[in-house]
C-alpha cells in the first residue's frame, strides 16, 4: 500500500508555473529518486510534500499509517551554518523537536535516540565536535541522522551528495542505501544520474515531460534515455578538456 | 580605591545602577546569540533607534511613565521588521534602515518643536548615549527591569532547544513542526523589550553592542551554542560589572565605558581563537 500518494499536482509561484501533472506513489522501501534540469521544482516538490508550501493544484497525502510526524527531511546546506557553532550532539539531538510538544527539555529516551542515531550513522565519536571543523560528507551525515531522529518511515533528502568529492558521495549514498534495505523509504533529489540508476527502485524525472516509473522502465523511455545520453556526453567532455 | 568604591556604594543609586546594568546586560547577550547566527542583529540596531523615536514623543505629550508607551511600540515595531524580513516588497535591510533613520529624525525633530524641556541638546544626548539616567533610576524602575530580566531569562530557558533549532534549520523546523513564525515573533518580540531596558543604561546608540560583542567574542573560542551561550552571558556581566564600576571610579559616561571593556573582551577572546586555530 501506498505510504505518500500524489494526484496531479501542479507546482510553482504565483505567475509561474514549474512543473505539471505530477502523478506518483511512494510504497514502504522504496527510494525513489527525482531527476531533471535545474529549475524545473524539484526542491519545490519536496518542500511541497512536507507541506511548507502549499501545491498550485492538486494533492498530495500520506496513508497507510504515514503521517507528517513520520517523515524525516535533510535539507540543503544553508550559508547560515557554514559557520554555526553547534556541536554534532546539539544538532542530532535537534531532530526531536517535533515530538517534544509542550516539554520543554529533550526527554532521555530522546536523548539515547540520538546517540543511537549517531551510531547507525557511523559518527558517535563527533559527538562533542563542533559541526563547522567537520568534512562535507560527516556534516551530511550530522544532518540524516537529525533525519533519523525526527522519522524513521520515510526520509526526504533534497541533494544529499552536494559538495562532497566523489568517494564522500559514494559513501553517503552506500549509507543510505543501507538504510533503505532496513525498511525506510526514500525520497531523493539528485544530480547524479549513475547513483540514481545505480540505487534507486523508481525515478521520477521533472523536465518538459514527466516521467514516472521504476528504474527498469525508465531505462527504456525516451526521457531516460535522452537525459543518461545527455550526461554521458557532459562526462566525456569533462574527461577531455 | 576600595575606600572610594565603597563610599560610592553607600549611595542607593550606584546599587541600582550595578543591579539593573547586570540583568540588562545578561538578557541581552543570551538573545545576542540567536540573533547574531540569525542575521538578525541589525533588527536590534533599528529597534534602539524607534525606541529613541518613541522617547521623544512621550516625552512630548507629558506621559509621566514613558514605558507605557515606548514598550508595546518597540514590540509591535520589532514584528513589524520582521514581517517585511519574509515577505519583501520593500527589502529586509532597507525597510530597517528607513525605520531606523526615520524615528531617529522624527524623534530629534518632536523633541525640538515641542519640547519644553530647557536642555534639549543635553535630552538627546543621554537618550542617545545614557550618560547619566542609569544613575538616576527610581526604585520602580528597578523593580520593573528585575522582573522584566526573570521573564526574559526564564522564557529563554524554557524554550532554549527550540531557539537553538529554528536558529540553526528553519526549514527542518518548519518541516517537523515546530512554529518557526511565531519563535521568530517571540525573539523579536524579547528583543524589544531588552533594548527598551537598556536605553537607560547604555543609550539608544550604543544597545547593538551589548547585544552583539558577547556573542561574538564567545564565538570566537567556543564551538558549541550551549558553550558559546553560556560564555556570552558570564562575559557580558563581567563587562557590565567592571564597566560601571570603572565609569564611577574614573567619572567617565557608563555606556560608553561598559562597550570599551566590550570591546577590549573581544579583542582578547579574538586572539585567543586565533592562537588556538594555529596550535
Amino acid at each position: 500500500m501506498a505510504q505518500l500518494i500524489c494526484k496531479d499536482v501542479t507546482l510553482g509561484y504565483e505567475n509561474i508555473t514549474l512543473a505539471k501533472n505530477l502523478n506518483f506513489e511512494v510504497n514502504k522501501g522504496d527510494y525513489l529518486c527525482i531527476v531533471g534540469e535545474n529549475g524545473t521544482g524539484k526542491s519545490t516538490l519536496i518542500k511541497t510534500i512536507l507541506h511548507l508550501r502549499r501545491p498550485l493544484a492538486g494533492s498530495i497525502h500520506y496513508s497507510d499509517g504515514l503521517s507528517d510526524r513520520d517523515v524525516g527531511y535533510l535539507p540543503q546546506q544553508t550559508v547560515v551554518q557554514k559557520d554555526f557553532p553547534a556541536s554534532v550532539y546539539e544538532i542530532v539531538v535537534s531532530g526531536f523537536q517535533g515530538k517534544m510538544g509542550l516539554r520543554p527539555f529533550y526527554s532521555k529516551e530522546e536523548r539515547e535516540g540520538a546517540r543511537r542515531a549517531m551510531k547507525r550513522l557511523g559518527i558517535e565519536n563527533l559527538e562533542n565536535m563542533s559541526y563547522m571543523e567537520l568534512s562535507g560528507g560527516q556534516q551530511q551525515r550530522v544532518l540524516l541522522a537529525r533525519a533519523l531522529c525526527a522519522a524513521d518511515k520515510l526520509l526526504l533528502l533534497d541533494e544529499p551528495a552536494t559538495g562532497l568529492d566523489p568517494y564522500g558521495a559514494n559513501e553517503m549514498y552506500r549509507t543510505i542505501k543501507a538504510l533503505n534495505d532496513e525498511g525506510i523509504s526514500i525520497i531523493m533529489i539528485t544530480h547524479d544520474v549513475q547513483a540514481a540508476l545505480q540505487f534507486a527502485t523508481h525515478i521520477l524525472h521533472i523536465g518538459s515531460t514527466v516521467f514516472f516509473g521504476t528504474r527498469e522502465q525508465y531505462m527504456q523511455s525516451r526521457e531516460g534515455l535522452r537525459y543518461i545520453r545527455f550526461h554521458e556526453e557532459e562526462e566525456r567532455e569533462a574527461e577531455n578538456v | 580605591m576600595f575606600d572610594t568604591l565603597a563610599f560610592y556604594f553607600s549611595f542607593p543609586f550606584v546599587r541600582y545602577a550595578l543591579i539593573v546594568g547586570t540583568l540588562i546586560s545578561l538578557c541581552a547577550s543570551l538573545l545576542g546569540v540567536t540573533l547574531v547566527l540569525k542575521r538578525f542583529s541589525f533588527i536590534g540596531d533599528g529597534l534602539s533607534h524607534v525606541a529613541f523615536g518613541i522617547i521623544a514623543v512621550a516625552g512630548v505629550l507629558n506621559l509621566s511613565n514613558d514605558m507605557t508607551l515606548v514598550l508595546p511600540v518597540t514590540v509591535l515595531c520589532a514584528i513589524l521588521l520582521l514581517k517585511t524580513r519574509t515577505n519583501a516588497r520593500i527589502k529586509g535591510d532597507a525597510a530597517i534602515a528607513m525605520i531606523s533613520v526615520g524615528s531617529l529624525a522624527v524623534g530629534y525633530l518632536v523633541m525640538n518643536v515641542f519640547s519644553s524641556a530647557p536642555n534639549i541638546s543635553g535630552d538627546v544626548c543621554s537618550t542617545l548615549f545614557g550618560s547619566v539616567s542609569i544613575l538616576t533610576l527610581t526604585i520602580s524602575e528597578v523593580w520593573l527591569s528585575i522582573i522584566l530580566a526573570v521573564v526574559v531569562v526564564t522564557v529563554f530557558v524554557l524554550c532554549y532547544n527550540r531557539i537553538f533549532a529554528v536558529t540553526f534549520d528553519e526549514d527542518f523546523a518548519t518541516a517537523v513542526g515546530t512554529p518557526v513564525s511565531s519563535y521568530n515573533l517571540l525573539i523579536a518580540a524579547i528583543t524589544a523589550v531588552i533594548i527598551v531596558l537598556a536605553m537607560k543604561l547604555v543609550g539608544s546608540l550604543l544597545i547593538s553592542a551589548l547585544i552583539i560583542f558577547p556573542a561574538i567574542s564567545a564565538m570566537r573560542v567556543y564551538k558549541s551554542f550551549k558553550s558559546v551561550t553560556i560564555c556570552s552571558g558570564i562575559l557580558s556581566v563581567v563587562c557590565a560589572v567592571a564597566g560601571i564600576i570603572i565609569s564611577v571610579l574614573a567619572d567617565t559616561p557608563v555606556g560608553s565605558t561598559i562597550v570599551a571593556v566590550d570591546i577590549i573582551c573581544f579583542a582578547v577572546f579574538a586572539l585567543i581563537g586565533k592562537i588556538r586555530t594555529l596550535s
